[in-house]
């Protein structure tokens, strides 16, 4: 199971330095820049390594503990490594009333982990975040960067074997 | 200073400004987050592809959106020479009917044609088509049997030929009976009976006089100010935003060449801050341009963090010029020398909108140096949120922007004295910055006509929930609930008992349903012990129970409590304890109590908005859904796994119980 992972992981080593790097070069000059270095990196990295951090900490001079205040306040920031395939669920209040914890459930339930985990397999990644503001079409998940509206609990097993196929196609 | 007067500086703006020849026929396709959700990019590439195979002389673009949130994808037509007609819940085979029949032959697609609320009564162009739709639907719909009968009656008259009989998706009419709309005069006739048939061929039709008994007068609640161009131009060309009267508002600013006159327009239109606290804002430029800093900055805060809330987002897809020239307005108005977008990181397309905009004005000369030739320098950034509610609150939102964690500030000092890296800043939300250039343009008294009592003007709603066509909608203020719920958006869904409306999110309170009528106001909210917000409108119906919803509101806000202060801190958590032990079926009437002296602790001794407002959802559910809470409570364990079974299921309440 563990093949999966390396690849991913072994691609941050390689250019995980030049990256922090290129990401403060970039901000360098701008008052402030803390958080949008970091928005750079989770953008690049797809989340934040504490590598990242020691090395963003020796390249701008700010303190680890100063990078890591931020870091853990803001929801927004990943510490680890998300899964290949991240299905987000909106949990604000209009996809809160049209049911979104029984696709939750569902979800849950069909993959074996809880909210906020990821697969065994590093295949599936699942979190509920704040309001996508795609009240509209409540309830909303977000496959892969892709927004589906109007979901309903029977919704989850064909997105799942569809994504399952996908995977297998690749490889 | 000739060369600042406005006829120069307006020539300067649009001298590379391309004319477009819309005689030629259009096709507009909404896509903003929603649209592009319901598929619309590849309704997008369809219709561009159908058009070219079709080897047809009509321009293809990329809008914003409308607000219609429930019918997206949206793709609005123009056919040469006539009205534009607006296309709802297009799927791929809508998209390719749309070219080959409405294009090419005229005729119109079932289902998905949207008329708008209009009540003309000039019947001046002769009728083409006749959209139909039955809005009772009490005893099923009838949308197609009276579209056959019509067809019928036309048939004896000798039309069916020249008039084509369409069911319509939407008309923006409710429970009126069947309803009628004659296209392209937009007549429109409500509570249309099978009899009434007849006598409309003859007379509307053949004669082409008016039938006034059935004829529809009420005016459109809405007014868009905010959303004047929202779908209507493509927001990634600033020569459209120009062709629509954007930067009008600036030029006329620059060329009368006095700030205080633009504070003056935003003073006298009583404009007040739309992301809910509803300062003035107005006083609050007074208050910065007369603070006295080596720099002095503005921001506009686009952390919209209100889940249920999403103008800020529509706005910023959909019309990003008229925010960033509200923006530089503003920074005209208070002096300022730099200017910041602060957006939620949650909003790709809005942040790359915003960005592609503020671009095409710094290569127009509408940002950086010496901007149009005024000698005026100013510049403008994007920072991004990273998911913390807080840091809408102007303290915490400064903190976020110096890179530290979002903890908000005791304030006096104010941020309009002392804000961003110690110097006086000016903060203003997307709505209201959207709002001002409209002001400046057509004067603060055009503004101020609108409204009722302190609160002028227009506010934009989302109106979600467990309504039947969920949408942004913007009504002048002092408009009733009702008809923001009922006239507007068409009532509850599934026609079941409506139980409230939540207004506000976190920080506002539930509304019931004997309020309906209130008009709303910042004041008339605040009475009720809700809040006007961001904008954000939730509708319940009975189903939904009070007491979960509070949990979920009260939850939120224990999460996204940043720690500092402890009546936020230790009283929201404990708050909600006490909740979810309620709603285990678990409480006893003193923890009401108790829940209510924890809220008053909140509301007085925490530090910023966000504690001081948590209690509201729980204070107003208590207000008025006292019972549900002491239903728990009597039920016991019993009733609490009962009613959870029928929630977790999502069946109706009554079946459970």
């Amino acid at each position: 199971m563990k093949s999966t992972a390396a690849p991913l992981l072994e691609h941050m080593d390689s250019s995980m330095e030049e990256d922090v790097r290129e990401c403060a070069n970039h901000w360098k000059d701008k008052e402030g820049n803390l958080i949008m270095i970091l928005h750079e990196i989770q953008n690049r990295l797809g989340f934040v390594p504490r590598e990242a951090s020691l090395l963003l900490a020796e390249e701008t001079g700010v303190p680890v503990a100063r990078i890591y205040e931020v870091l853990t306040f803001y929801h927004y920031f990943k510490l680890v490594a998300p899964g290949k395939n991240n299905i987000t669920l909106c949990n604000g209040t209009a996809c809160y009333l049209k049911g979104i914890e029984r696709i939750l459930t569902e979800l849950e339930r069909r993959l074996g982990i809880k909210d906020g985990e990821t697969t065994e397999d590093r295949l599936f990644h699942i979190e509920t975040v704040r309001c996508l503001g795609c009240c509209g079409m409540a309830p909303a998940i977000v496959v892969n960067g892709k927004t589906i509206g109007k979901t309903v609990p029977t919704d989850v097993a064909g997105l799942i074997e569809g994504i399952r196929k996908q995977e297998v196609g690749h490889e | 200073m000739n060369n600042t007067s406005l006829d120069n500086l307006r020539k300067c703006l649009h001298r590379q400004v391309p004319s477009v020849a819309d005689e030629a026929g259009w096709i507009k396709v909404g896509l903003d987050t929603g649209g592009i959700a319901a598929g619309g990019e590849r309704i997008f590439d369809l219709i561009s592809e159908a058009v070219a195979t079709a080897g047809l002389d009509v321009c293809v673009r990329r809008v914003g959106s409308r607000g219609f949130a429930f019918m997206d994808p949206v793709v609005e037509v123009n056919r040469p020479q006539s009205r534009p007609v607006l296309y709802g819940m297009v799927n791929e085979s809508t998209a390719k009917a749309i070219v080959q029949d409405y294009l090419i032959h005229n005729r119109m697609i079932d289902d998905h044609v949207v008329a708008e609320r209009n009540c003309s009564d000039s019947l001046d162009v002769p009728t083409s088509h006749i959209l139909i739709q039955d809005t009772s639907c009490e005893d099923g719909d009838k949308s197609s049997e009276s579209q056959i009968a019509l067809q019928g009656v036309l048939k004896g008259c000798g039309l069916h030929d020249k008039i084509q009989v369409v069911r319509a998706l939407d008309m923006g009419i409710y429970g009126e009976g069947l309803v009628l709309q004659l296209y392209p005069s937009g007549v429109t006739y409500y509570n249309v009976l099978s009899k009434d048939l007849q006598r409309i061929a003859d007379t509307t039709l053949i004669k082409q006089a008016v039938l006034k008994d059935l004829l529809w007068t009420h005016p459109d609640p809405q007014l868009r100010v905010v959303l004047r161009n929202c779908g209507r131009i493509d927001p990634e060309s600033l020569d459209d935003a120009l062709r629509c009267g954007g930067y009008d508002g600036f030029t006329r600013a620059l060329a009368e060449g006095d700030p205080s006159l633009v504070v003056d327009a935003v003073k006298k239109s009583g404009l007040r801050g739309r992301g809910g606290a509803g300062f003035p804002t107005g006083l609050k430029w007074e208050i910065t341009q007369q603070s006295k800093g080596e720099r002095k900055f503005i921001i506009c805060n686009a952390d919209e963090g209100d889940p249920g809330a999403f103008m800020d987002r529509s706005v910023l897809e959909s019309d990003p010029h008229a925010v960033l020239e509200g923006l530089i307005l503003a920074a005209y108005a208070i002096g300022a020398t730099e200017g910041f977008f602060y957006i939620r990181a949650e909003y790709p397309l809005a942040v790359k909108r915003v960005n592609l905009a503020i671009e095409q004005a710094r290569e127009r000369g509408l940002l950086g140096k010496d901007i149009l030739g005024s000698g005026w320098n100013f510049d403008v950034q994007v920072r991004l949120g990273a998911g913390a509610f807080v840091c809408g609150e102007e303290t915490a939102l400064i903190a976020s922007m110096e890179g530290c964690r979002g903890s908000p500030h005791p304030r006096p000092p104010f941020p309009s004295v002392k804000g961003l890296w110690g110097m006086p800043t000016c903060i203003n939300n997307v709505e209201t910055l959207a709002a001002v250039p409209w002001i400046v343009d057509r004067g603060g008294e055009a503004y101020a006509a609108h409204g009722m009592d302190k609160s002028r003007g227009t506010k934009v709603f989302a109106v979600t929930g467990k309504v039947k066509y969920p949408q942004l909608v913007e009504v002048p203020m002092g408009t009733t609930l009702h008809s923001i719920v009922y006239t507007i958006c068409g009532g509850v869904q599934n026609d079941i008992p409506f139980k409230g409306v939540q207004t506000g999110g976190p920080s506002g309170g539930v509304l019931p349903e004997k309020h309906l009528e209130t008009p709303i106001t910042y004041e008339t909210l605040q009475a009720l012990g809700s809040i006007m917000g961001s904008g954000g409108m939730l509708v319940m119906d009975e189903n939904d129970c009070m007491v979960d919803v509070s949990a979920f509101y009260l939850k939120f806000c224990v999460d996204e409590s940043c720690g500092k202060c402890a009546p936020c801190r230790v009283g929201g958590y404990q708050m909600l304890q006490l909740i979810i032990k309620i709603s285990r079926g678990r409480g006893c009437l003193d923890d009401l109590e108790q829940i209510r002296r924890i809220c008053t602790a909140m509301q007085s001794a925490s530090l910023c908005g966000l504690g001081q407002t948590a209690p509201n959802p729980v204070l107003s559910s208590l207000r008025y859904f006292e019972d549900e809470f002491i239903a728990y409570i009597e039920g016991g364990t019993a009733y609490a796994r009962k009613r959870k079974k029928a929630l977790s299921e999502g069946n109706p309440l009554k079946e459970a119980i």
